[in-house]
């Protein structure tokens, strides 16, 4: 993803195991040095023990970190393969074992299916409306708690509680909030004479719904790396620019982002990943793996669930769960070019 | 001291390795174990461990019949395993039934899905008429052909219905100028087309600003499940587009909605309880059994004896469940045994004065438990008798594999209308390309 080399720290290749070899090989001689006679089956003994050695020092490394790449096999790549494989198929849930092949007929589909499009609209539009303010937020907030300022660790904390919260619990409160007779918004427009707005029929009205759940528990945890980014950044640099007359925006502007570039674009990037998988809040909102009445905020998540478990065509839902992840690669790809080109465009070695 | 480091090193590092290739060792089998199945032996006349699948607030725990049989048959213990919602827990049976393993020795199955198990699942259960000691007579026919296959395996014992009334508040309908007597207010309701024209009366006279109904989806399910037909033709084919039941029913609850009776309500959202609480809406159209929990549960202490139960122009069926019992269980006839135990009329009888969950075995209208039954939260309405009325007169029902599916686009389809400002077309062309995107294989 970025390019940075000083926060990029580069795997030792030989790793810490190296001087341990080194002290095993010291053991041997000593042992020989200590002139002492050796029988047969004694040195073939320590033949063998200095060969577990080896073996140890070669191979345990790969040991210890297998579980990590065991499990990955096991819950990542073979689901990720096995979904697939059973996106060539015609499968059903109610019996998933008996699979037609169908090529890629799952996938072409796809190109015609209105709601697909839609989902993939939808789960756009969220992204979009979700992401943008988000971070806009975040990154002034942050720049906000950089200041000196009492009770600043209390704000940080306070900052990351709806992070802490679980999706479930905070969007079962939005909903409520979001009510369209009894709601706590459209009581409090009432109050100033407008009138009440039917946050989950409409388009619009229900995606802001959802990207207000997830602007309300991300920004926090953004505003955290941003502000942590912001902190690494030189003071003589703020220094030296007031000292230049420059006011606290220009400082902002010419100073804050310019560092906090590799920052930003972790987090646009992560968001965007998030955003593309979002699943929990359209799904809650209503309770309903519809996304609305007329789909109005179903996204590509919530229309594979939809195709899978309740239409029961699990081919059809690992079809479009391939689409996600290509399209998820393909957004990583573009993202990787830019900031190739930004790096480019600003002399840095890219 | 080179050497004495390397011995205190060494069997420490050894005691990691093994540690390490233990706990990986630990978590793969762990994995494996994941895939393989279970098989506790059931001995002959020994102790027998019987495990039953349920969901939601089924009722045989609350109603104490385990602890019950468990006295009448002291070798017998029985464990329950019970998940809150039925899409959840049908997707659970769904994949184990696929895989033949991790099933339970006696499974429920809500009236949604015993199509899907009587048709291609059917193998994976056990055949009730194979069994001397089970008595089926007892069941209401429908109820018991539901639960039959084509070539007449009996795969589940009925547990409850759903026979259906029309639930009414007595004071809108007072405040209104109605008449609020459950005589008079049923003879009003001779059609369907008099429910709404009382409807209009109602929405000119009440004096606040409650509707007539919650939803003009509740009026489609009240209207369409009268017809023996709605979703599947007598063949099994899809035919909800040229069903004549379907079209009524849309029509009758376009027109509610179009004349501004409905509430707009989605039925169990969190707004149709708050409205169902703060008494938004005067009627429930199609109002089973068990609606009367939901009454009970949303209404509260300043509820009581607000509402009443009228007589439904059709009454028809609304859920109920089964129970089974799969093939590839181990204990087999003792599961069978207590299937049949669970779902005679007494312990039919028994759940519905704990529970409410009206009986499906017609000898358990007899009992006076529910003859005599009133509900003390509508106060003394005879909820027995009114729905044992009911229930004798529900129609035999084709029901389809996919009747959820279909059902629920459809009332998607009017939350369209209602919500959205659809013409009745246009919502209606939203069905359609919705349910031929969802049928397709």
């Amino acid at each position: 993803m970025t390019t940075d080399h000083a926060s990029a720290a580069p795997p030792d290749s030989s790793g810490g195991a190296a001087p341990r070899h080194d002290s095993g090989k010291t053991g041997k001689k000593s042992a020989k040095k200590s002139g002492r006679d050796f029988s047969a089956r004694e040195l073939k003994q320590a033949e063998r023990r200095s060969r577990w050695y080896r073996w140890d020092l070669k191979y345990s490394p790969y040991a210890f970190v297998s579980p990590f790449f065991i499990f990955f096999a096991a819950i990542g790549l073979f689901p990720l393969l096995y979904t697939g494989w059973a996106a060539m198929h015609q499968v059903s849930l109610t019996d998933p074992n008996q699979m037609e092949w169908v090529g890629f007929e799952n996938f072409s589909r796809l190109w015609d299916d209105e709601f697909f499009w839609n989902a993939l609209r939808n789960t756009f539009t969220i992204g979009i409306i979700s992401t943008v303010p988000q971070l806009a937020m975040a990154l002034g907030l942050a720049h906000i708690l950089n200041y000196k300022m009492r009770g600043s660790m209390f704000f940080r904390v306070a900052l990351l509680t709806p992070y802490a919260t679980s999706i479930a619990a905070a969007t079962l409160v939005f909903a409520m909030l979001y009510g369209r007779d009894y709601g706590m918004i459209n009581w409090a427009l009432g109050v100033v004479n407008i009138d009440p707005v039917n946050w989950e029929a409409g388009t619009w009205s229900s995606q802001f719904a959802v990207s207000s759940i997830v602007i309300w528990r991300w920004t926090g945890y953004n505003t955290l790396i941003y502000l942590a980014a912001m902190q690494a950044v030189p003071n003589d640099l703020y220094e030296s620019a007031s000292l230049d007359g420059a006011s606290r925006w220009q400082q902002f502007r010419h100073i804050t982002i310019p560092a906090l570039r590799p920052t930003i674009i972790f987090t646009v990037v992560v968001s965007t990943i998030g955003a593309t998988q979002l699943f929990g809040e359209p799904l809650l909102l209503a309770g309903s793996e519809n996304g609305g009445a007329q789909s109005q905020y179903q996204t590509l998540g919530l229309y594979m669930y939809e195709t899978g478990w309740f239409n029961l065509h699990l081919g059809r839902a690992a079809a479009i769960a391939w689409a996600m992840f290509v399209l998820l690669i393909i957004i990583g790809l573009i993202y990787w070019l830019l900031t190739r080109l930004v790096g480019k465009s600003n002399g840095e070695e890219a | 001291m080179r050497d004495r480091a390397r011995t205190i090193h060494r069997p420490s590092r050894r005691t990691t390795r093994v540690l390490a290739f233990g706990v990986a060792a630990t978590l793969a089998s762990g994995l494996l174990a994941g895939c393989g199945s279970d098989d506790d032996e059931g001995g002959d006349g020994g102790d027998v461990e019987l495990t039953i699948g349920v969901f939601g607030q089924f009722g045989f725990e609350e109603a104490g019949l385990y602890e019950e049989y468990m006295e009448l048959n002291p070798h017998v213990t029985i464990t329950q395993d019970s998940i809150s919602e039925n899409a959840d827990y049908i997707q659970q049976l769904r994949t184990r039934l696929a895989q033949n393993s991790g099933l339970m020795d006696v499974q429920a199955i809500e009236v949604g899905n015993i199509a899907e198990m009587t048709g291609d699942l059917n193998g994976r259960w056990v055949d009730f008429t194979e069994y001397e000691d089970v008595d089926t007579g007892h069941f209401l026919p429908w109820k018991l052909d539901q639960a039959t296959t084509e070539d007449g395996r009996i795969i589940g014992l009925g547990t409850d219905i759903g026979p259906t009334g029309i639930c009414y508040r007595k004071d809108l309908f007072e405040e209104a100028g109605l008449p609020s007597d459950r005589e008079e207010v049923s003879a009003l309701f001779t059609d369907w087309n008099a429910y709404l024209e009382v409807g209009e009366q109602f929405a000119a006279n009440t004096p606040g600003d409650a509707d007539y109904v919650d939803s003009a989806g509740g009026v489609f399910n009240a209207v369409v499940s009268a017809y023996e037909e709605r979703y599947y033709n007598s063949a099994g084919e899809i035919s909800y587009q040229d069903s004549e039941g379907v079209q009524t029913a849309w029509d009758l609850s376009v027109q509610a909605a179009e004349a501004g009776l409905s509430d707009a309500q989605q039925q169990f959202s969190d707004e149709w309880k708050s409205a169902l609480a703060n008494g938004a809406f005067a009627t429930i159209a199609s109002c089973p059994a068990w609606m009367l929990g939901n009454i009970r549960a949303e209404g509260g202490e300043a509820g009581v004896g607000l509402w009443d139960v009228a007589q439904s122009p059709t009454p028809s069926n609304w859920g109920g469940s089964f129970v089974g019992v799969p093939e590839a269980g181990s204990n087999k006839e003792e599961a069978v045994k207590l299937a049949a135990w669970l779902t005679a009329p007494e312990q039919q009888a028994k759940l519905f004065a704990e529970r409410g969950s009206f009986p499906s075995s017609a000898a358990a209208h007899e009992l006076p438990e529910v003859t005599e039954a009133t509900d003390d939260y509508l106060t003394d309405v005879p909820i027995g008798q009114i729905f044992t009325a009911a229930a004798a007169d529900i129609p035999t029902q084709v029901i389809g594999p996919r009747d959820q599916v279909i059902q629920e686009n459809i009332t998607n389809g009017l939350v369209a209308l209602e919500q959205q400002g659809l013409s009745s077309e246009e919502a209606w062309d939203s069905v359609v390309s919705q349910l031929d995107n969802a049928l397709a294989e």
